[in-house]
């Protein structure tokens, strides 16, 4: 499909009517989470909108995002934003591999020069080149080289936004964020882990219809998903404001829908539109399916003191923490597992070598 | 309006959970039914704008019911553009190729403008025509 084809003829050539493309509209707009009435001004950009170039580098990742992307769930919608991008670089998804593979990057770079849009997923390990390569180029050089023909780079994901687990202590291979090495380009966070699909191809459809980038916030990342906290947008929040929570995962409490604040929950200090764009074909997103949200699209959220404990309550002494657990004659598997926190902690102090099966052990 | 005023003492149906945003939605409706009998202006709500518990949507569409009118389109999937029985206010839910729902939205306005016909589909089914006429014997 040529690049000079407009959104409006490539859709037209695929028999979709005007009504249909309406429709794509107000899809779009809603996917954009733009006000509706804006489904017009949409149509009319993006009939006229020609197709960018997109190349797509994975670095230290665990391929999660582009799994969410490629598995999300409206072909009809999401589908003809990707027919409207020439998705020309993606190690993952092309049929061409090595140097061919490496040369449709190069000849994408020099064809759309200060024109394509890089999407970027995995950080960047800084401490040995070694640690992540692609076709013997490191990670750094090759986001580097690629970056400088951008007109805007998205990072999709935590690991590309902020670091996420690689960057994790004791962040063994010195990862860091795309807007860590690149100083010079508009650069767009859209964190998650992985981020929930539409959002990815709300972005793309934002830059395909605007040709500019979205607003953005503190953390870089675009305000129409990420302007409000899970907390704000719960369902659940009715529940915490009246002061109901689930103490346990199986008291009254969670069988009657209570909010998990107290089991962990971080969706006060957790900005995702999960809570209204939803997950798995927009069925429901963590909390409505009972499981605090672990606060995967904030900066260090692996670090964050335990998926498990409140925001409120204090990163205790693990050694202590064993001690009122065994004195207060709690349950086993509580007891089971404070000593194994313990003797990790134990052994992380002496640098000893501790196995899974040291792990597992109850004694 | 009788219908919208009068349903302020919604019936909670046990084990489900509110966020008590379908009774700002109704209102917000009849406020919108109001603008389009005063100045003949179109509102469009998107429920996927909102924050809604389980459930909730469900009684939003209970309340709204079913009018007299129910269109079905078939483009990029199908839709379903249902009149609510208070007139004037659509249920337009749109779906994909595989069923899914990708957007549901309430328009308040006389039709539904995926309803009409669009110029562009016109001219092309009009040229459809006349080159199935041209290519017919007892043309």
């Amino acid at each position: 499909m040529s690049k000079d084809n407009t959104l409006g003829e490539i859709l037209r050539k695929q028999g979709v009517s005007r009504r249909g493309f309406l429709k794509f509209c107000a899809a779009t707009a809603s996917l954009m989470a733009l006000p509706p009435g804006m489904a017009p001004v949409i149509a009319q950009a993006l009939e006229k909108a020609r197709r960018p170039s997109v190349i797509w580098l994975s670095f230290q990742e665990c391929t999660g995002c582009t799994e969410s992307l490629t598995r999300s769930y409206s072909p009809t919608v999401e589908g003809l934003i990707f027919d409207a991008i020439s998705l020309d670089y993606h190690h993952t998804l092309m049929a061409a591999s090595g140097t061919a593979a490496e040369a449709a990057r190069e000849a994408a770079m020099e064809q759309s020069y200060g024109n394509y849009i890089l999407v970027v997923d995995g950080s960047i390990p800084t401490r040995n080149a070694g640690f992540s390569t692609i076709a013997g180029v490191s990670n750094r050089d090759m986001l580097l080289d690629t970056a400088r023909g951008a007109a805007a780079i998205v990072a999709v994901g935590t690991c590309a936004a902020f670091g996420g687990i690689p960057h994790a202590n004791p962040n063994p291979t010195g990862a860091v964020s795309v807007s860590d090495l690149i100083k010079d380009k508009p650069i767009i966070n859209v964190s998650g882990c992985p981020p929930i699909p539409v959002v990815i191809t709300g972005v793309l459809a934002h830059f395909l219809t605007f040709g500019a980038i979205p607003d953005l916030d503190s953390h870089g990342r675009p305000v129409a998903f990420y302007g409000k906290s899970i907390h704000d947008r719960c369902y659940r929040r009715p529940f915490y404001d009246r002061g109901l929570f689930a103490e346990s995962f199986d008291d009254e409490g969670a069988k009657s829908g209570w909010c998990l604040y107290k089991l962990g929950c971080k969706g006060p200090t957790t900005y995702n539109a999960c809570a209204t764009t939803k997950w798995n074909e927009g069925t429901s997103f963590p909390i409505e399916s009972g499981h605090p949200c672990l606060g995967c699209s904030e900066p260090d959220f692996w670090d964050g003191g335990g998926f498990y404990k409140a925001i409120s309550t204090p990163t205790e002494d693990i050694g202590r923490t064993a001690v009122y657990a065994i004195g207060g004659g709690a349950a086993a598997g509580l007891a089971l597992g404070a000593i194994n926190r313990a003797k990790r902690n134990k052994a992380e102090k002496e640098h000893e070598q501790v196995t899974i099966d040291d792990l597992e052990k109850g004694d | 309006m009788s219908g919208l005023t009068n349903s302020e003492d919604l019936k909670v149906v046990p084990g489900e959970f509110l966020t008590g945003n379908v009774q700002p939605l109704l209102h917000e409706i009849r406020h919108a039914m109001g603008r389009l009998l005063d100045e003949g202006e179109a509102t469009v709500i998107d429920l996927r704008s909102i924050p809604l518990a389980p459930g909730e949507e469900d009684r939003l569409l209970r309340e709204l019911g079913r009018g007299e009118v129910a269109a079905h389109l078939s483009a990029l999937g199908p839709s379903e553009l249902v009149e609510s029985r208070f007139p004037g206010v659509w249920i337009v839910t749109h779906y994909n190729s595989d069923s899914e729902v990708i957007g549901r939205f309430i328009e308040v306005c006389d039709m539904p403008g995926l309803l009409k016909a669009q110029q562009d589909d016109i001219r092309d089914g009009l040229a459809a025509l006349e080159a199935r006429l041209a290519c017919s014997t007892d043309a």
